[in-house]
């Protein structure tokens, strides 16, 4: 007698499936995953290999032009080695960023979920509120709360966040309005699942896609939010060094010590655009509509 | 066309109703309210501080304050600065100008290269600088701009010498030509992620144009593909473009901030900055709401000009 197997289709290992594959065949992209990786490692494991420590002050190294002596990067006015000043600082830019992104992305994807499934007058409110933040010029909201508040780098994180959950929050909000008309939602509801269970068990992993691509570009634009508010001298606050206001003193300098404006700027600038460039990869590989923003 | 004008207003109207809750909310965010700086002040008791606060209506529940301000806004009166005691309106609208002068000329330099670069790469699609002008837009918008600013200020201010390093106008010098000068590198730094943001919208803008049946209709009368491209398509593609400038207003502004610090340019953002600096949160409250107005009534009048212009709509 012959038992009857069903068999299901032969299961690719998840490093052969067709997105892994879509996003590998984007160079950029894959060039921006190398390089925030290396940066990552760099920051992580970079400040205990360097001879110097990102607060040791050496007087006699002041304004060291890069490559002297064991100065990779040259030394800070108070001569203070840049290149470990410069990964102590990313250590605390890309925290910074991630967990902006992570916090706005949850936020975004609640309100996005909530008004996009409910809709009628709660939707209403809560994309009119998406707009009203979207109003205000970023870096003013930005500033007056980290001026109001203590800029610790907690807070700094919770206020890039306040400021970055909109556009999740739109994106989401759509996707759900239009998944929700989809058969399986009607058929969660008629094996009587629960209003919970079929917004974030059944309707949000079908829209896991445009979040995925959302949150990373949002950490590109958190990490130029921190940049931009720690050069204006508000947000991290020295000693603790971060990408932007290791840029905050640099400008009176700018003729003598050109280096300590253009260093950090580029590590802003390489960590921003590999995120942006993974972004697209993300776009490309999840076949999410373009979004432009 | 009416309906939809009036539509549009209403919408703008309750807008404005929910910045001012945000604003105000953020403004009842600092610690201690308007009476943080009395509260360190050892000369003043516990006493004299509920008296100021019954005086300034502080201890009145929250939405009656709100009210209370959002009326006051109404009729012009946005407070007195701490700083100096002038009214804010009259302390914003003195910098309104030189913030507006920069965005300006940023806005027209960033639509015309913008623009040129956006068709080019639609009409181009996958060449060499239809590849390079993507890639470039990318890196354009991944660099802060005060950072581009510190590098045009090093490369062509103190190297080369060609550009002033900051400011509005040299002292004793009021010729246009030199408020030019000075103008030159701010709004090219203010621009530069603008081109990037202009060129990209515009090449998917031209795209979508030249896949039109009129496009099809106008090759197959044997209009030159010049011709074609310049009357038929570019007139379609700007078109959602003007919708582009009005969305486009707060990162402008945010822009703006940032340059003006960097060029020392008396505008908004200066006196944003030193108004914070200086606890002057009357001040700071002015330009949050100024800011936020005149992003809602930019995109207002964007919405009605392509209302305007396009027959699509007007006579509907």
């Amino acid at each position: 007698m012959t038992t009857l197997t069903l068999r299901s289709a032969p299961k690719r290992a998840w490093w052969r499936s067709r997105v892994v594959r879509r996003f590998l065949s984007h160079r950029l992209a894959v060039l921006g995953l190398v390089m925030i990786t290396l940066l990552s490692l760099a920051c992580t494991l970079g400040p205990y290999l360097l001879p110097y420590d990102s607060l040791q002050i050496d007087l006699r190294a002041r304004f060291a032009p890069p490559l002297t002596g064991n100065h990779y990067l040259g030394a800070d006015p108070l001569g203070r080695d840049l290149a470990a000043r410069l990964l102590m600082a990313g250590r605390i830019s890309l925290l910074v960023g991630f967990f902006s992104m992570l916090l706005a992305t949850l936020v975004g994807t609640l309100v996005g979920v909530i008004a996009g499934y409910i809709g009628g007058w709660t939707n209403t409110i809560l994309m009119r509120t998406v707009d009203g933040f979207l109003s205000f010029p970023t870096i003013f909201l930005l500033l007056a709360l980290a001026a109001a508040l203590k800029p610790s780098p907690i807070m700094i994180t919770v206020i890039i966040a306040l400021t970055s959950w909109m556009t999740v929050a739109r994106i989401v909000a759509t996707e759900v309005a239009t998944l929700k008309e989809r058969e399986f939602v009607l058929a969660g509801r008629m094996l009587g699942l629960s209003r919970f269970h079929i917004m974030f068990r059944e309707i949000l992993p079908n829209a896991m896609g445009p979040i995925i691509v959302a949150a990373t570009l949002t950490v590109a634009r958190a990490i130029l939010l921190e940049a931009y508010i720690s050069f204006l001298g508000f947000g991290i606050q020295p000693p603790l060094p971060s990408w932007g206001n290791m840029l905050n003193g640099a400008q009176q300098y700018l003729d003598s010590a050109p280096w300590l404006a253009i260093i950090p700027g580029v590590a802003i600038a390489i960590a921003v655009t590999s995120f942006n460039f993974i972004g697209d990869g993300m776009r490309d590989a999840l076949d999410v509509r373009g979004e432009h923003d | 066309m009416a309906a939809f004008l009036l539509k549009r207003f209403m919408q703008s109207i309750v807008l404005l109703v929910i910045v001012s809750v945000i604003g105000y909310v953020v403004l009842n965010l600092i610690p201690g309210g308007p009476l943080a700086q009395y509260a360190l002040d050892p000369g003043m008791t516990e006493e004299d501080r509920n008296r100021i606060a019954t005086q300034l209506g502080l201890n009145r529940p929250l939405w009656v304050q709100y009210f209370d301000w959002a009326s006051r806004l109404l009729q012009g009166d946005w407070g007195t600065s701490f700083r100096d005691s002038n009214p804010v309106l009259s302390v914003v609208a003195r910098h309104v100008p030189a913030t507006l002068l920069l965005m300006g000329t940023a806005t027209i330099i960033a639509v015309a290269v913008g623009t040129v670069i956006g068709i080019w790469g639609a009409t181009h699609r996958y060449s060499i600088f239809d590849y390079l002008a993507t890639v470039g837009a990318m890196v354009a918008l991944s660099i802060p701009t005060f950072w581009f600013g510190l590098v045009g200020i090093y490369v062509f201010a103190l190297r080369l010498g060609w550009l002033p390093a900051g400011n509005m106008y040299t002292i004793g010098d009021g010729s246009v030509l030199n408020y030019l000068h000075h103008l030159i590198m701010p709004s090219v730094v203010l621009a530069l992620v603008h081109i990037a943001i202009w060129s990209r919208f515009m090449r998917t803008a031209t795209l979508d144009a030249m896949s039109q049946e009129f496009v099809k209709t106008a090759r197959a009368k044997g209009l030159s593909e010049r011709r074609v491209i310049l009357k038929h398509v570019v007139g379609n593609a700007l078109l959602p473009m003007i919708t582009l400038a009005g969305v486009q207003l707060p990162s402008l502004l945010t822009g703006a901030l940032v340059t003006e610090t960097v060029f020392t340019w008396p505008g908004m953002g200066r006196l944003f900055l030193d108004s914070l600096s200086n606890s002057d949160y009357p001040v700071v409250m002015g330009l949050l709401m100024f800011s936020a107005i005149l992003t809602i009534v930019g995109s207002l009048v964007a919405d009605i000009v392509v209302a305007l212009v396009d027959p699509r709509i007007r006579l509907a």
